[in-house]
């Protein structure tokens, strides 16, 4: 059985007069707006509940609980969370309650004062419609054992959902963190009988959970911040482990486990698990050492860089990516230099001349590059305004090496890669006008006609978008545009270059660039004295790589579609079962991100960042283990924050229909009598010659024909997007982490179908209810049936997705459409088909013939032309020409 | 059929079809044209304050025509029809001074539903119920009726409840279910909620619950800012029968948040969106046979066990759905993991 990750939320403690001098003062004072933004901070800051509480002596508290929960109820950005109201007194409690319109959480109700007044409180607390902390107190005390602690939680828990019929997951008990290290012996096992009630609590108690007040437990070394925080942090792993999974944390008080210096945390655990009996003074004596100190924790920063000259800083900055002290440091150069365009032609370029250098040498990687392209643009930032004013002043232009347009084409919106490579391009001096995704070709052409542009850049990522460059180029050709055309993208290859685009345009050269790293020796060498002798080389090239091809094609032999068909994938029907789903019809899922990130394939997100080597062997990697460790440091970072701050809102639809093989094609029916059709999926079939007796496939071959009942599912997903988000990153001139996320979305994206196929699987089809694969093999696709996705090579066809998104109602029910060139928005989303049976594999169906090509036309009611447009990166023969015989 | 055995025959109606509610009430009392004169009847002849637009005392003025709208929608295919108590309550009827009132008109609109229910089943055999509406009122808890101080409130929770109490208190001998609805502001719902339980706990009165919610417009969200999910999960505690939205939306812009709630709620869920949005005059053209073609493709996806109409419903619009969900499987309650689900004005959950 495999365990779920804990989880664990952190209650916001800011709002608390009894936790923080500074909200006391402005409550004490009347200040509410004041107060009411210190709500707001610590909302912004991820806390997940707020803690309110106005226990202070001199206030009325009735009246400020009533008063502050009133005002951040007008406060969208800070009322979007629950609200824990905490207070001692009871009218206070209640007063809470009746001022808050979601469902909060009382803290705390506890036996303290008796059976009878717990019964009272909790019924109370039932019929506002709250959860509620239970405090392991009762008439004798508060429980300091782990055998009291547990004793008054179980019968407390028997009175709240035996009698009162308390929701049990509506429970949350606190079997109270006491102060360890004290000096007093007693208190040395407290953090074990925490601990060890929790454990009992969780396993004995179900559906209820645990929380507790963390910074109680480091009490004893107020003033020495690194030994606590190494306490809070050893503590927290042994309870959330032992199924905590609430507390009041500052998070700024807390460090990684595995960040704490090890000495320091094997004194601390001595103390928290109560290991030996020095443990006390053992660390009492070591504390000193670490008073004052960052935390033992991050090694200590050397900023002996900062006593160098100002450019020598300004290279540092840039070669490190630290953007902490740039526009400090880059005024300091304004204003030492005559003019501020001496700046980024001096030092920042000298900067990022260096950062080219080593990753022209491999000894830099492109997540640090781009971080230095975050600091190179925020010093350029800085400076815009003093050049603008110079321009304005004197009317001279500001110069470049060069002019790149960028955009992603018509119909699609993927943009990690052209980012990337405009990123790339900018820190090597280029300017870059990047239009951004679904650029129509008249906006291309426009701008790169009225910016003068030195060259055009094109990106895609989806099949279609070969086509829509196809016809940029064709466009160039007819209006005369010559500028050099980059083309870049996932699917684009130098063979499609050579084949479709190049001999589509004669004015311009058309120069593929297979990844970011390339871009700058291309762009350079075209807008070099070489220009046209490196032209005529790539054009030699491309023709070079069309006669192959032609060569190639003609080598490989490709059988007429009836004949494939004869050899099509069979498997004895009658002795296959196929199982049939629990749940037909369609459902729509929101899918945690907690869930999601278990089932992330890391790998592809290196290729993201040009870094190929698989996970988690790239660490070991001797040149670029530093770097891949760095970025994924940075990237589970900001999974954190995408978590805990909710960036991004994954969905998820699917659904099962009855369904059989029909010919080539999957019949859907709308029930189980199986006599209305309700859709079709069409499909291809491979035609290329096989030398053994593998069969011809065609993904619909692993569906039951007609007779057999069998069933075929659909779905899509999607991570959700966050254009706010973007923006901020936008407005910093911030790529890395604007990078970061995208790919961290696409991730997020592609974990989400792997995670909704496994619990299709499991539960809502259900033919594999026991399965239990690790996430490697779940990547490794160990497990029973495939989810082929339309415009994937088992079926080229991306129209498909037509078919499935009206069938999933995609739009409504996981907020995903469709591009007219059938990409899906938000970019981050996958869909697919799902086939049950045991034995379907994925496959490619390759090249193939006209007469499959007609034959699929006149099933889907196309005309040729439509069926050759929809397959073209797939046909075997030139459209148009009269035979297609290889 | 004692009052047990009409919820018992409704909950059995309901596993099998849809159940339908009625339509709107003052779509119904517009039609009757009446003026000033007609809504004071004899009794409130001197009544030193207008009164026109007052539909809930109509109960004590006019109480065959208001019986007679009840029939009508019976007649339509109603199971259930709820009471013309929408703002029979202390807070709603202060705006015309019957404060005083608000216990008899909420008493006496009881009874005329209950007796146009007992007439029809007793001609039809079949059981037909009655819901106690219980408004929002005019006042709201989360929102501050003053722009300059957003901590004031003109009312606190526990006016509220008292005034939710008294109402529910005064239809309690007549009526089968009790509907909380056009809840605007959740807050107040949960005062209702408070005041349900109350009442159960003083008096043993133990009717199921509806709740209804408003979603103001394409934002999602309710007028005091939570989106469905958060309002579920605030009214969750009182274990309705029934939860779900009426009223500001048509069927086509109400579909994703009746979705949503479906998705999430292991309730029934009750449905009944305004005949389409308000055109420029403030009137609603949808025709019946849009609304029951919006709202039959909801049953047939699943989505709903109780369908009505709010603002702009007729009759017509409540036989059109009643004849196009006839067949219809009614949805499933969903099933979720045990977790805790709070809310703010947005969901949060902590799994168990």
């Amino acid at each position: 059985m495999t365990l779920s990750v804990p989880s664990f939320v952190n209650v916001g403690e800011r709002t608390n007069v009894t936790g923080s001098a500074r909200f006391r003062k402005l409550i004490t004072e009347g200040d509410y707006a004041e107060a009411v933004s210190v709500a707001r901070q610590q909302v912004e800051n991820g806390a997940q509940i707020i803690d309110v509480n106005m226990d202070e002596g001199l206030l009325d508290s009735v009246e400020a609980m009533t008063t502050f929960l009133r005002m951040i109820a007008g406060e969208p950005d800070v009322a979007r969370v629950p609200v824990m109201v905490d207070s001692s007194k009871w009218e206070v409690i209640e007063a809470g309650l009746q001022n808050v319109q979601g469902k909060a959480i009382v803290n705390s109700i506890s036996l303290k004062e008796g059976e009878d007044i717990f019964r009272h409180q909790a019924r109370a607390c039932l019929s506002y419609g709250a959860a509620v902390i239970v405090m392991a107190f009762d008439e004798t005390g508060q429980a300091d054992t782990a055998d009291r602690k547990y004793e008054i939680c179980e019968r407390a828990y028997k009175i709240l959902v035996e009698e009162i019929g308390f929701p049990p997951e509506d429970i949350i008990f606190d079997p109270n963190i006491f102060a360890v290290a004290t000096g007093i012996e007693e208190h040395n096992n407290y953090a074990v009988d925490f601990i060890e009630a929790t454990r009992r609590i969780r396993e004995n108690l179900p559906g209820c959970h645990v929380s507790g007040g963390l910074s109680n437990i480091s009490f004893s070394f107020r003033g020495n911040e690194p030994v606590r925080r190494a306490m809070h942090s050893v503590f927290l792993y042994h309870a959330i482990k032992a199924g905590m999974d609430m507390g009041i944390v500052n998070a700024g008080q807390l460090d990684i486990y595995d960040d704490i210096e090890p000495e320091l945390r094997d004194l601390v655990e001595d103390v928290i698990l109560n290991r030996r009996d020095d443990a006390t003074d053992r660390l009492l004596e070591a504390a000193e050492g670490y008073r004052g100190q960052g935390g033992g924790k991050t090694k200590e920063r050397d900023l002996k860089w900062r006593d160098a000259p100002v450019a020598d800083r300004i290279r540092h900055a840039l070669v490190h990516g630290i953007n902490e002290f740039i526009v400090e440091d880059t005024e300091e150069a304004r204003q030492s230099f005559e003019r501020p365009l001496h700046v980024i032609e001096g030092p920042l370029m000298d900067g990022m001349n260096v950062v080219g250098d080593l990753f022209g040498d491999g000894k830099m990687f492109l997540p640090q590059v781009v971080k230095s392209a975050r600091v190179m643009k925020q010093a350029v930032a800085h400076l815009i305004p003093y050049m603008e004013a110079e321009k304005e002043a004197a009317g001279q232009k500001h110069s470049s090496a060069g002019k790149v347009v960028m955009a992603t084409v018509k119909g699609d919106v993927h943009d990690i890669g052209k980012n990337i490579v405009g990123v790339v391009l900018q820190c090597n001096g280029y300017e870059v006008i990047d239009l951004g995704v679904m650029v129509p070709c008249e906006t291309i052409l426009e701008t790169a006609r009225k910016e003068n542009a030195d060259i055009i850049g094109l990106s895609g990522l989806i099949t279609p978008s070969l086509d829509e460059m196809v016809f940029v180029a064709s466009e160039m050709e007819r209006k005369k545009v010559d500028i050099p055309l980059l083309i870049g993208g996932a699917t684009t290859s130098p063979a499609h270059t050579a084949v479709k685009i190049d001999p589509s345009i004669s004015v311009a050269p058309v120069v593929h660039v297979l990844d970011a790293s390339r871009a700058v020796g291309v762009v350079s060498k075209l807008l070099s004295d070489q220009r046209d002798s490196y032209a005529a080389d790539v054009k030699a090239d491309l023709a070079k790589i069309r006669e192959r091809r032609l060569a190639a094609r003609a080598s490989k032999n490709r059988v007429p579609i009836a004949q494939a068909r004869q050899k099509a994938w069979d498997c004895d029907w009658s002795a296959h079962t196929p199982p049939k789903p629990n749940q037909l019809g369609v459902q729509d899922l929101r899918p945690s991100l907690e869930d999601l990130i278990d089932y992330i394939d890391w790998t592809p997100f290196f290729f993201t960042w040009e870094m190929k080597g698989s996970y988690p062997a790239i660490f070991d990697d001797p040149n670029r283990g530093e770097a891949a460790k760095s970025l994924f440091e940075d990237a589970q970072a900001m999974l954190k924050r995408i978590v805990a701050e909710k960036w991004l809102e994954p969905r998820a639809v699917f659904g099962f229909w009855p369904a059989n093989r029909v010919g080539d094609d999957a019949v859907l029916y709308t029930d189980e009598s199986r006599k209305e059709v309700l859709e079709t999926f069409y499909g291809l079939r491979q035609q290329a010659a096989k030398s053994n007796d593998n069969p011809h496939l065609n993904q619909f071959d692993f569906l039951a024909p007609e007779g057999t009942p069998d069933w075929l599912g659909g779905f899509a997903v999607t991570a959700g997007d966050n254009p706010e988000i973007l923006a901020r990153f936008e407005a910093d001139k911030d790529d890395y982490n604007s990078i970061l996320f995208k790919a961290l979305s696409d991730r997020l994206a592609e974990a989400a179908a792997e995670w909704l196929h496994e619990k299709v699987r499991r539960e809502h089809w259900g033919y594999a209810p026991d399965e239990a694969f690790s996430n490697r093999e779940l990547i490794e696709e160990a497990y029973a049936g495939i989810r082929p996705a339309p415009g994937y090579p088992s079926q080229p066809d991306h129209t498909e997705k037509r078919t499935l998104f009206n069938l999933l109602d995609a739009p409504e029910r996981a907020g995903i459409s469709l591009t007219n060139s059938f990409a899906m928005t938000p970019a981050s989303s996958v869909s697919g088909l799902y086939l049950s049976h045991p034995d379907s594999v994925y496959f490619a169906v390759g090249r193939i013939l006209r007469d499959q090509v007609e034959d699929y036309a006149g099933r889907k009611g196309w005309t040729l032309e439509e069926a050759e447009r929809a397959l073209a990166p797939i046909l075997d023969y030139t459209p148009g020409a009269n035979s297609n015989a290889a | 059929m004692t009052r047990t055995e009409r919820i018992a025959a409704l909950e059995a109606l309901a596993r099998d079809r849809v159940l339908i509610l009625d339509g709107a009430m003052g779509t119904q009392i517009q039609d009757l044209k009446l003026d000033e004169d007609g809504y004071r009847g004899e009794r409130f002849a001197d009544w030193p304050s207008a009164i026109k637009g007052n539909n809930d005392i109509l109960n004590l003025t006019t109480p065959d025509a208001v019986k007679a709208i009840h029939k009508a929608y019976f007649e339509a295919g109603s199971d259930i029809v709820e009471t013309n108590t929408f703002s029979a309550t202390t807070i709603a009827q202060a705006d015309y001074d019957m404060q005083d009132l608000a216990n008899e008109i909420a008493r006496e609109g009881a009874r005329l539903a209950r007796q146009a229910a007992d007439e029809v089943e007793a001609e039809t055999g079949s059981p037909r119920g009655v819901a106690g509406a219980i408004g929002p009122t005019n006042k709201t808890l989360s929102i501050s009726p003053d722009v300059n101080d957003p901590g004031f409130r003109d009312i606190d929770f526990d006016t509220v409840r008292q005034a939710y109490y008294d109402q529910a208190e005064a239809m309690a001998e007549f009526v089968d279910f009790f509907l909380i609805e056009t809840v605007f502001d959740t807050l107040n719902a949960k005062a209702a909620i408070k005041a349900l339980m109350d009442l159960r706990a003083a008096t043993g009165t133990d009717l199921p619950i509806m709740i209804s919610g408003t979603i103001t417009d394409r934002s999602g969200r309710t007028l005091s800012g939570q989106t469905a999910e958060a309002f579920w999960y605030s009214v969750r505690h009182a274990r309705p029968w029934a939860v779900g939205l009426n009223c500001a939306l048509g069927a086509e812009e109400m579909r994703p948040y009746i979705a949503e709630i479906a998705r999430l709620a292991d309730t029934r869920i009750i449905a009944y969106p305004n005949a389409g949005l308000p055109n420029d005059m403030g009137e609603y053209d949808e025709q019946p046979d849009q609304t029951a073609s919006f709202v039959s493709e909801w049953a047939e996806h699943g989505l709903v066990n109780v369908l009505g109409g709010c603002c702009g419903t007729t009759p017509d619009h409540i036989r059109a759905i009643a004849k196009a969900v006839k067949d219809v499987q009614p949805r499933r309650p969903a099933k979720r993991e045990r977790a805790m689900r709070l809310s703010g004005l947005e969901p949060f959950e902590l799994s168990a």
